[in-house]
């Protein structure tokens, strides 16, 4: 039996006195497609930063294909094979669509802190780089600093550098937001190409998105899961009605 | 054949440029001079792999260049004493290994944190370092300094290196070398993510990369680089002191580099090459010229934070779309009386300046543009503040057509689909 | 020896209360607008320069006054018309004009008096001797620059824990950007925070400037110290700036009075390395030689290990 992709035992975190996770216990398999949704404030962004390593955990573990990755720094974790994308548009604004994508790659394919190499050489880099910018679209734009891109392309783009390293286990946090209908569609359309193969985390509050791509559903309410189950059952399910209380919409 | 030519055309143009310009300006002062410039822009370049490539914003860079500096004129010392078998040529890899060894002893501390707390770090050790050279003085030399022979060390092709003109020769190489070995490294998968590192520190942890670790190698490579130009400072001046760590070294050459231009690659070369240039011109005519580095320097930071090299280089796109025509006679025409502006503040400060340093030996007449004043009558006083004033009115109630000739370009390019 | 315990506390407290004057002010400055002010040792340099000439023409009481309020001055409008064109380039920007500053103001300053140090003079009315102990004596002067710190810390204190303004100031130490938020004139803030501290700055050069020695390389042997003092207290902590201040003022001054090397601590031993040699030097170092270090060791210490400092709450 494979080890899940990402196990969250327990986990519990407060700033200062107060607690925002209090108690968050999950398993992922591999390959699955799994939403996290709840209402604003619940926590679902500071679960991804305790699991991608942003902030340290108060208690608990996670384990990520097996091994404890409890404690760890951002890049340790993402050496390991999870890659996440960020709500707020986090990219490297002066650099090139291209070479944003490119700096996502690099790690992955061993190159490391090389500074004997040119990296135009790289075939190897420009081969995925090219790749990754076709699959998110962005062909046309490879060139533009990515400040100046508009704020779906940027979007666009944020996934690719998430994703250009190969992460098996690929974490989005409000993908779509701040999105149109047209973009949004578009956007679902390139997760589900880009997912292809791997691990799925997706914090949502798009129901139309959370109920088309994913295989299961988990409510994080006040910081602790309610409920953890297929989207059919957790549509109807009266305790996450409840607790949104009119916030679905396409449902 | 072409873009082979096109790509390593300016490294050949440079290499000739190099090889030629003693032949031009033959005389001593020249040659010295330029030795400076070389020796400058492999600091100003090593300087601004931290500030410009990393984003990282040190105030004690000459530490590095400094205590290289006095490795290197001890170890020349040495290979005299004791008639090593090493010849003069040889000795900036010492000035590299030292700076590198010093760069990676003090980085493994200073890049433990970034931004504010990395200035403040560099600072800290700077001071350290400048009040031990008062502490240790045989290391240090003093107030008197490290001195050394070049021309005593064992010679290749009967190359003695007394004579300056050989001298700037070996650091002309160097120089080629060490700009075209930091040209490449920023190619490099590290200089693409010190890039990333400087633009978004976060993220690059998230792509699988130690923001500690890229900076900490940046240092220490700046190091390397800065030491190489410490160890030809000391072959070319034949003498070490406390200076070369100071607060004021470490100031001079940030100067020199934001004035160039630290977001590209030729800015730290600019700023390098002018501000040796107008170092040692400017203070044979005034003496106020640190006043007017500094007045500069704050232009720069406030209406031109790109510096010479990024206003230039706002102006490429123009160039290729050929619009230079819209945009040169508006700069003509500001061009004047900014001029003039400019002309009548250097003439207050030259009348300060005389007349509070040297009025009281000299009295109050001297030579000011070429014209004899005495700065004891109101005359020319008022005659400069007159220029500066008017310069300045007619410059600001001109700026509007340069904005204008701006937006015209922006309009063009857009047009043209290249924005 | 009590004596010199004595005299160096006395003068450590001093020097300490000195340095609060204007870390307090820097303090300020950084907590409100994020700027760390490189030329804030030349507003001291400039309240010296400014309170030597007014006594010399007029009188060091008026100077007392106006000299402080003119620097406060000279800095509201260096905030006004130049930092804040700054402002939007980032911090990097600020922190290279504040250093571009404080360059210029020397090189003014060095043109304008010299660069020789200034015959400023401690005012007749204070030139006595408070008292004397151990045949040691202790001017009254000194006495006069600690109340005037005193009462200058107890006046910021009242402001700041009992005006309007004051509570403000305060919320910015902690949380700047809650406090634009909340819809104060913040430039207008800016301004008024630059100047006052500025002012403080001014203050503490026109008390200090007779005492220690008025000459243009005061800004540069005083700068760097302070930034230690800010930063080991901690950013954001005026109480960490106080605690930072009197601490490396009492080490300071008891490192100059403690006139010990190595040497002399281990002459016992018989161990004596050759006068020539790296290691020679680093024997017979003094305490008192290795004490303008000190304060840097510490700063680079603390960077490393408690980057918030010892009180503060935020960190670079």
């Amino acid at each position: 039996m494979t080890a899940a992709a990402l196990e969250l035992v327990d986990l519990h975190k407060s700033f200062g006195k107060t607690p925002i996770i209090r108690g968050v216990t999950l398993e992922i398999q591999q390959g699955e497609r799994h939403a996290i949704i709840g209402p604003n404030g619940a926590g679902k962004s500071t679960l991804f930063h305790l699991i991608s390593g942003r902030i340290p955990l108060t208690s608990g573990a996670i384990r990520l294909k097996g091994q404890d990755i409890t404690g760890q720094r951002p890049y340790e974790i993402n050496r390991r094979g999870l890659s996440r994308s960020f709500q707020v548009t986090n990219i490297f604004p002066r650099l090139s669509v291209y070479e944003n994508i490119r700096c996502g790659t690099l790690w992955s394919l061993g190159y490391r802190y090389a500074f004997w190499m040119g990296v135009d050489k790289l075939r190897d880099v420009r081969e995925r780089t090219e790749s990754v910018i076709e699959q998110i679209g962005m062909t046309a734009r490879r060139d533009s600093p990515a400040g100046v891109l508009t704020y779906a392309e940027q979007r666009a783009l944020e996934i690719g550098v998430s994703m250009a390293g190969g992460a098996d286990v690929l974490m989005l946090d409000e993908p779509t937001a701040g999105m149109s209908r047209s973009e949004t569609s578009r956007a679902v359309e390139l997760i589900r190409k880009v997912a292809q193969g791997k691990t799925l985390v997706i914090v949502e509050h798009d129901m139309g998105v959370v109920f088309g791509l994913a295989d299961r559903i988990s409510v994080l309410v006040y910081g602790q899961i309610i409920a953890t189950d297929s989207p059919e059952r957790i549509r109807g399910n009266p305790a996450v009605r409840e607790a949104y209380l009119g916030q679905a919409e396409g449902a | 054949m072409s873009d082979a030519l096109r790509r390593h055309g300016v490294w050949i143009g440079f290499a000739l440029l190099l090889a030629v310009l003693p032949r031009v300006f033959t005389s001593g002062t020249s040659l010295t001079m330029m030795s400076l410039m070389g020796i400058m822009m492999v600091f100003a370049l090593s300087y601004n792999m931290l500030l410009g490539q990393t984003g990282m914003l040190s105030f004690g860079h000459a530490v590095y260049y400094g205590l290289a500096g006095f490795i290197a004129i001890h170890a020349m010392r040495t290979f005299v004493a004791d008639k090593l078998p090493i010849p003069l040529p040889l000795v900036p890899i010492v000035g590299g290994l030292a700076g590198l060894a010093f760069g990676v002893v003090f980085g493994s501390v200073s890049t433990r944190r970034a931004g504010t707390a990395f200035a403040m770090i560099s600072l800290g050790l700077a001071e350290l370092v400048a009040a031990s050279s008062l502490v240790l003085r045989s290391f240090f030399g003093g107030e008197e300094g490290i001195t050394a022979d070049r021309s005593k060390l064992f010679r290749v092709f009967d190359l003695s290196f007394g004579p300056q003109v050989q001298v700037y020769y070996l650091i002309a190489v160097w120089t080629f070398v060490c700009v075209l070995a930091m040209y490449a490294i920023t190619r490099t998968p590290f200089g693409r993510m010190c890039n990333a590192v400087r633009e978004n520190p976060e993220r690059a942890e998230f792509v699988g990369y130690s923001t500690q670790t890229v900076r900490w190698i940046s240092f220490s490579l700046a190091g390397l680089f800065a030491g190489v130009a410490g160890a030809l400072a000391a072959i070319s001046f034949e003498i070490m002191n406390a200076l070369s760590v100071s607060a004021g070294q470490s100031g001079v050459v940030l100067l020199m580099t934001y004035i160039g231009g630290v977001g590209h690659f030729m800015g730290p070369i600019i700023g390098a090459v002018l501000i040796t240039a107008l170092q040692i011109s400017l203070s044979d005519i005034t003496g106020a010229w640190m006043l007017y580095f500094g007045l500069m320097f704050i232009l720069v930071v406030m209406f031109v934070p790109g510096g010479i090299a990024g206003w230039i280089m706002l102006h490429e796109p123009v160039v290729k779309a050929g619009l230079t025509g819209l945009l040169a006679v508006p700069y003509l025409t500001v061009a004047v009386p900014m001029a003039a502006s400019a002309l009548g503040l250097v003439g207050l400060v030259e009348l300060s300046h005389h007349m509070l340093v040297k009025a009281a030996t000299e009295g109050g007449k001297f030579r000011l543009f070429g014209v004899a004043v005495d700065g004891s009558s109101l005359v020319p006083w008022l005659v400069m503040v007159a220029i500066a004033a008017a310069g300045f009115l007619v410059a600001r109630a001109l700026w509007p057509r340069v904005t204008h000739a701006w937006g015209q370009v922006h309009d063009e390019l857009k047009r043209r689909g290249l924005r | 020896m009590t004596e010199l315990i004595l005299f160096s506390t006395l003068n450590g407290v001093l020097y300490g209360m000195l340095l609060f004057m204007m870390a307090s002010g820097l303090t300020l400055i950084f907590s409100m607008m994020g700027v760390l002010n490189f030329a804030h040792a030349s507003f001291y340099m400039l309240g010296a320069y400014f309170g030597f000439e007014i006594s010399r023409h007029i009188g060091f009481w008026p100077g007392l006054i106006v000299a402080p309020l003119l620097v406060g001055v000279v800095g509201a409008l260096v905030e006004r018309f130049a930092l804040r064109r700054v402002h939007v380039y980032g911090h990097v920007a600020e922190l290279l004009f504040t250093f571009g500053l404080a360059f210029v103001l020397e090189e003014l300053v060095q043109m304008f008096w010299g660069k020789l140090p200034v015959d400023y003079r401690v005012p007749q009315a204070l030139d006595f001797v408070a008292f004397t102990m151990f045949g040691t004596t202790y001017p009254a002067y000194k006495l006069f620059m600690l109340a005037i710190a005193i009462a200058m810390f107890v006046v910021l204190f009242a402001i700041l824990t009992r005006t309007r303004v004051g509570l403000i100031i305060q919320a910015s130490l902690t949380h700047p950007n809650m406090v634009a938020m909340l819809g104060h004139d913040v430039p207008k803030v800016f301004m008024l925070v630059f100047g006052a501290g500025s002012l403080l700055a001014g203050l503490a050069g026109v008390i200090a400037g007779p005492a220690l020695v008025t000459q243009p390389s005061m800004a540069a042997l005083l700068g760097p110290i302070l930034f230690v003092v800010v930063v080991v207290g901690g950013l954001g902590s005026l109480s960490g700036a106080f605690v930072a201040s009197l601490l490396i003022g009492l080490i300071q001054t008891f490192a100059v009075a403690m006139n010990v090397s190595l040497s002399e601590v281990f002459a016992f031993l018989g161990v004596s390395p050759a006068a020539g040699t790296l290691l020679g030097d680093l024997w017979r170092v003094t305490v008192a030689q290795v004490a303008p270090v000190i304060p840097y060791l510490l700063l680079v210490l603390i960077l490393i290990f408690r980057p918030t400092g010892l009180l503060g709450t935020r960190d670079t």
